[in-house]
């Protein structure tokens, strides 16, 4: 059973009392937008084996959308963090480097 | 290669067996082959076998990191059926179905094939109107499918509850000629056919990655070294976005575990095969005589084939209701496949961004059926450029917005 620790409200949760959102720090296109960033929004996805930044909701606790990193390969989970970010912290990005070294994640800085 | 016989059986059986020949051959890698196929997987191995039946193209080599037919198409519950609700879906899925009725005479290895029908529950209002959409639609294809009343089902399936309480059966849409084959005799049967072709299965090499010179593919890196090719299919499942990637682009897939389970072997006692899709469960019996069950995929990305416990125990619970009996069965071995989801629950079946070099993936839950079907479609399209199977399963679609949507028609589609 994965656990995630909501940044919210502080508690372990379980994966059946969270709701999984997909990849996280997807660039939002809209009207106005050429067709390939549109698809990239709606269906492009790295889906890496290995490093992942992913979305979830505290569906069964206190309801809010957070963001963790995990890897896919081994379920091994980096850290989670809050949603109003377009970049994990510093704290995650060091907790990665430590198990992961040469990360690289899209265009993080 | 000896044919398999009555009579190959009959001179076995008096000599102690000793007479059985390999069913595939083991070679080293050549340099260069004409066309190389990553992954042996049924969709794989299907596409070398029609690339040289149908197009005489021998010079292949498929290539695979694990052992032939260990992925996904070792570890699916093997239904058939081609009961889809778009016609591009049914036009494969349908090829697909027509071909398994006679391809134990085509390879001339038993993949079991067992048309012993297939019934997908309608236990909500909503199923039944989705489901006679789907009949009437089947019926436009030339699928022969049709709704059936509950006690239709009931005699059909003695074992089946259908008064609820929870989900009362209210019919069902049946296809009398769907229903089940050996998954691995699939594979098995078309890597001997492909072997005795002349062709090369590489097991146990893994490739790292794809070389490419002025747009187009030139070879591939493998645990084995490096080996050229003229042109490339990439048809391995859960993995298509790894080696996607090694190519240098992005696929519209996230890769997921889906889960089955099978029970101790029991009495003949349900010779159909059963789908409840809303309450999310599938079973039938293997002809050993275990329930093979299997349920949804697990919420969130993971290349584990393993898959999160409480799946299997909500795919049980659900189908305790409609089969009271599950819950004296004990259960024997559960295990679980990457499956690869695309945007719209089709596959795709395509050229793609670099030159030469298709890509065949995306089936999901729901492709051992489409084995057969898709290997010819794939064959097609990378010997000629295009096949009329495939010609709607471009990854262009994804841009254009031309969806094949069969997650309205199916939430899940094994
Ligand atoms: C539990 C479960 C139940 C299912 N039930 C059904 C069902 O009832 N009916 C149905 O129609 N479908 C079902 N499916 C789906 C079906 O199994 C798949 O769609 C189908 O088997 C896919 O076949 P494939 O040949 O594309 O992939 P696979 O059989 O997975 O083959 C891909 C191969 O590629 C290899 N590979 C990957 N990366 C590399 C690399 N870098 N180098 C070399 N080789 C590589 C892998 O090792 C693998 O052997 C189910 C799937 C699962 C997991
Ligand atoms: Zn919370």
């Amino acid at each position: 059973m994965l656990i995630l620790n909501c940044p919210y409200c502080g508690r372990d949760k379980d994966e059946t009392e969270l709701a999984a959102g997909g990849e996280a720090h997807l660039t939002r296109f809209g009207p106005g937008s050429s067709d390939q960033d549109f698809e990239g929004y709606l269906f492009g996805r790295a889906n890496p084996k290995g490093l992942h930044f992913e979305r979830w909701r505290c569906a069964a606790g206190c309801g809010k959308w957070f963001h963790a990193a995990r890897c896919t390969a081994t379920l091994e989970v980096f850290g989670t963090y809050k949603a109003q970010t377009l970049e994990p912290p510093r704290v995650i990005k060091d907790a990665i480097t430590a198990k992961r070294p040469g990360w690289s994640w899209r265009n993080f800085s | 290669m000896k044919r398999n016989s009555v009579f190959a059986v009959a001179r076995e059986a008096m000599r102690q067996h000793s007479g059985w020949r390999r069913t595939w051959a083991n070679p080293e890698p050549k340099k260069s082959y004409d066309v190389i196929i990553i992954g042996a997987g049924g969709h794989g191995l299907a596409t070398a076998y029609y690339l040289g039946k149908n197009f005489g193209i021998t010079n292949v080599a498929v290539i695979e990191k694990g052992w032939l037919g260990g992925g996904n198409t070792g570890r699916n519950t093997t239904i058939i059926r081609s009961n889809y609700l778009q016609d591009p879906s049914a036009a494969i899925y349908e090829k697909a179905r027509s071909l398994y009725e006679t391809l134990s005479q085509d390879l001339n290895y038993n993949v079991m094939f067992s048309p012993r029908g297939v019934m997908m529950l309608a236990q909500t209002q909503h199923e039944i109107r989705g489901y006679q959409r789907t009949s009437h639609a089947n019926s436009l294809q030339g699928v022969k499918t049709e709704f059936i009343s509950p006690a239709r089902v009931k005699e059909l399936c003695p074992i089946m509850n259908i008064d609820g309480p929870r989900y009362p059966v209210l019919g069902a849409h049946w296809q009398p000629r769907g229903g089940s084959a050996r998954h691995d005799a699939v594979a098995w049967g078309y890597a001997r056919a492909c072997s005795d072709m002349g062709m090369h299965i590489l097991q146990k090499t893994e490739v790292t990655g794809i070389n490419q010179q002025g747009g187009n593919v030139t070879g591939v890196d493998t645990s084995r070294g490096h080996i050229s090719c003229k042109k490339l299919g990439m048809v391995v499942a859960g993995h298509a976005s790894v080696v996607a990637d090694m190519a240098g682009f992005q696929l519209p897939i996230e890769s997921v575990p889906l889960q089955a389970l099978v029970s101790e072997p029991i009495k003949p006692c349900m010779d159909v095969v059963v789908m409840a899709n809303t309450v999310h469960g599938y079973m039938s019996q293997s002809d050993k005589g275990e329930m093979v069950i299997g349920g949804g995929t697990d919420a969130y990305n993971a290349y584990t084939q393993r898959g999160s416990f409480h799946h299997l125990e909500e795919t049980v619970r659900a189908l305790i209701e409609t089969f009271p009996m599950v819950s004296r069965l004990k259960m024997l071995r559960h295990w679980g496949g990457i499956v690869d989801v695309t945007g719209d629950r089709s596959p795709i079946l395509s050229k793609t961004p670099l030159g030469n070099t298709f890509i065949n993936c995306g089936w999901g839950t729901g492709g051992f059926k489409a084995i057969p079907g898709s290997g010819w479609g794939f064959a097609e399209l990378m010997a000629k450029g295009e096949s009329p199977l495939t010609a709607d399963f471009g990854l262009d679609r994804f841009r254009a917005g031309r969806f094949i949507d069969e997650s309205v028609a199916a939430g899940v589609a094994h």
